[in-house]
């Protein structure tokens, strides 16, 4: 059978499970709509959580990414999955307790305030959309690469499926379509890497594979990594940091609360029974993510030695007779001259994946100086030492360009797996995408229907309106996000680091002091919010335009690029959260305190005993 | 009941600056701001500091929440607050 029919039998035999899912699990009330029924088991939540947590992103992007940067890619690693202690300790469990149906219910509540209530509505929105821009895109790619049609169609298709379950089952229908992707995608995640592990290291396991030695040799997969790319004039991989080491801190620092505050994420905690399965299923939620978290470094390290060692012969790898990438344990040993002549690839003799790959742009070949072999090596280097040889060598620039994303895309036809591996490949990152997008769509619905119709509008619609009222808003916000993904803003790139320096700046500090300061009151909460979202929103916009848009940028006034320590816009929210606990805790000084009642129920808030299913009560 | 609540409260927060502690140690410390040090020690083929900022740091957390919600539950009966 050929790939392509292969690709199409195990992507429709995955939304057929999708659907078949949908139609079981069809939601009858606002409680299943909202919070799954407050039924779900911790496990099966903290699954559910991982596919919801992990977007196209992480599957196709996250491993690219750490491959390019090295030990500093160790940023995305600690900030994605440090933030689950966070949410685990200050405030998964007590809101669970809280037991209401959405994050900013808890905010109007706790701080007696419609306007506390709608400014969370407005940073929810805004960070959930921006998000899903991300993933809509993400569906169109994941179609367009592996099934051969057009990304617009790839985009109808993904709308129309989680059209299916999202509308008519809500949490419950999202629930467990996400549990069915998980598993989708981890298995699409891990057969390669277990793959591309044993053929280096002998070792199945990506995890320790990639702390060993190269097959038939005792030098360290890393240590040979190192030489490798330093040697062709990159920052060494287990060394080089993101920019200073304060700005990695405060970055790592602003994914950590930023994860902890991401609504979507957050709202998963509401459909478990007690507070107790609150607190050990976000444990499993980060078991479940670890899988993948672990596995990607080994990836980004095992794929750029492959990479290297295609193109140049001295890295110590050599193509097999089957086309297989092979150690060849002598030549490891050996350490060769990668600036030797014969070293680089002939073009004419390049592996059929990279013909494959170049169609579509992702790898781009351009022969610099004319000797029709690929010289693959860092043109803007510092290191004099690289840059002298590759002038004695007649190197007249590098010659191959890489998008990231090729570490994770091509993986398997580099290693030559069976075609099944790759259909499976392409199931799993529409099944990230797709989990992914369907838990923001489930964050935006709620606020809408819930948040702004039932509590600002109409506090009287019943059970059975409400209930409409959520699922058309649900469609609308499918239609809406389909629109974005066919029609990106310029600005999409940008997007997700806003969606976490929001959640960082405004909703983590406004929850963590709901719960943990009892006499916050409404105006330090609000003025909080507002100052944390105005700086970060501010520092954004100086480096990359107003609303993104493109000219109206103003770095200049603030002191030109990361002006501030040298942290980047990127790493600003950890700042945003900062500015906005200080302001709210200035404000609440000078204010009066909140009244009794409020300050019982922050006490109540605080002890697990008295906890009761989920409900919409305003 | 509220002098109850007040020392159940004072426990937990004990125990959250227990495991912030750690959680900022591993990451921050072991995986950022001391990983230069760490890398001259090795282990397997791994830098420590690498290790720690790649692999180390997230096994450290999985094991944080869950002894935290073991702690918790025992914290919980011992004050007589858990749910029935």
């Amino acid at each position: 059978m050929d790939l392509q029919t292969l690709t199409y039998l195990v992507v429709g035999a995955s939304f057929a499970l999708y659907i078949g899912i949908a139609i079981w699990a069809r939601a009858g009330s606002t409680s299943e709509f909202y919070a799954a029924g407050g039924s779900v088991h911790p496990i099966t939540n903290g699954m559910a959580t991982a596919a919801d947590w992990m977007s196209a992103a992480s599957f196709i992007s996250m491993a690219g990414l750490i491959a390019n940067m090295g030990y500093g890619g160790g940023l995305f690693l600690m900030g994605w999955t440090g933030g689950y202690v966070l949410l685990a300790m200050l405030l998964a469990p007590y809101l669970r307790k809280f037991g209401k149906f959405t994050v900013p219910q808890f905010i109007g509540d706790r701080f007696y305030s419609k306007t506390a209530s709608t400014v969370a509505v407005v940073c929810l929105l805004t960070a959930s959309l921006t998000y899903i821009i991300g993933q809509m895109t993400g569906v169109g790619v994941a179609f367009s690469r592996f099934l051969g049609v057009s990304s617009d169609t790839g985009i109808y298709i993904g709308m129309a499926i989680v059209f299916m379950y999202a509308v008519f089952g809500g949490m419950k229908g999202i629930t467990y379509t996400q549990v069915a992707q998980y598993i989708v995608l981890i298995s699409a995640y891990l057969v390669p890497a277990i793959f591309i592990s044993l053929q280096l290291t002998g070792n199945p396991l990506p995890q320790l594979g990639l702390g060993s030695s190269i097959s038939g040799t005792d030098t360290s997969l890393l240590s040979k990594l190192d030489q490798v790319v330093t040697e062709l004039g990159f920052g060494q991989y287990t060394t080089t940091t993101a920019g200073s080491t304060l700005n990695m801190f405060v970055y790592t620092m602003s994914l950590m609360i930023g994860t902890a505050g991401l609504p979507h994420v957050i709202m998963r905690f509401f459909t478990v029974p007690t507070v107790k399965d609150a607190r050990s299923s976000a444990g499993w939620a980060l078991v479940f993510i670890a899988l993948l978290y672990t596995t990607a470094p080994a990836v980004a390290a095992m794929a750029k030695l492959n990479l290297h060692a295609t193109v140049n012969t001295a890295v110590g790898l050599e193509t097999a007779a089957d086309g297989r990438m092979v150690v060849n344990a002598a030549a490891v040993k050996a350490n060769i001259d990668p600036y030797a002549t014969e070293s680089s690839l002939v073009y004419e003799q390049r592996p059929d994946w990279m013909k494959r790959w170049e169609k579509t742009g992702l790898l781009k070949f351009e022969d610099k100086n004319g000797d029709g072999r690929i010289q693959y090596y860092n043109d803007k280097t510092k290191s004099e030492a690289a840059k002298a040889k590759a002038e004695a060598a007649g190197w007249k620039g590098n010659e191959l360009t890489v998008n990231a994303d090729i570490i994770v895309l091509a993986n398997p036809e580099i290693a030559l797996l069976p075609n099944w591996v790759i259909a499976l490949v392409a199931a799993g990152g529409l099944a990230a995408a797709l989990s992914t997008a369907a838990g923001l769509l489930m964050a935006i619905s709620s606020a809408v229907s819930h948040d702004l119709v039932k509590g600002v509008f109409n506090p009287n619609i019943s059970d059975k309106n409400e209930l409409l009222a959520g699922k058309v808003s649900m469609a609308v916000a499918i239609v809406i996000a389909g629109y974005l993904g066919l029609n990106p803003p310029g600005f999409a790139a940008g997007t997700v680091a806003l969606a976490f320096g929001i959640a960082a700046s405004s909703l983590f500090p406004a929850i963590m002091m709901g719960i943990f300061s009892k006499k916050m009151n409404k105006e330090g909460a609000i003025a909080g919010m507002l100052a944390g979202l105005f700086v970060t929103l501010f520092y954004v916009f100086a480096h990359k335009g107003i609303f993104f848009v493109k000219g109206t940028e103003f770095v200049d006034l603030i002191g030109g690029p990361n002006s501030f320590f040298g942290i980047t816009p990127e790493a600003f929210g950890a700042i945003g959260a900062l500015v906005n606990f200080i302001v709210a805790f200035a404000v609440d000084k000078v204010t009066k305190e909140p009244p009794e009642h409020i300050q019982h129920m922050v006490e109540a808030v605080r002890i697990p005993r008295g906890s009761k299913a989920v409900d919409g009560a305003h | 009941m509220e002098n109850n609540s007040k020392t159940y409260w004072g426990t937990v927060l004990g125990l959250l600056t227990k495991i912030l502690i750690i959680w900022f140690v591993v990451s921050f410390g072991a995986g950022i701001l001391f990983a230069p040090e760490l890398n001259s020690i090795s282990l397997g083929g791994y830098p420590l500091g690498f290790w720690f900022a790649h692999q180390g740091s997230i096994y450290v957390f999985i094991a944080l929440i869950f002894w935290y919600a073991k702690k918790m539950g025992d914290i919980d009966r011992e004050f007589d607050v858990h749910e029935e």
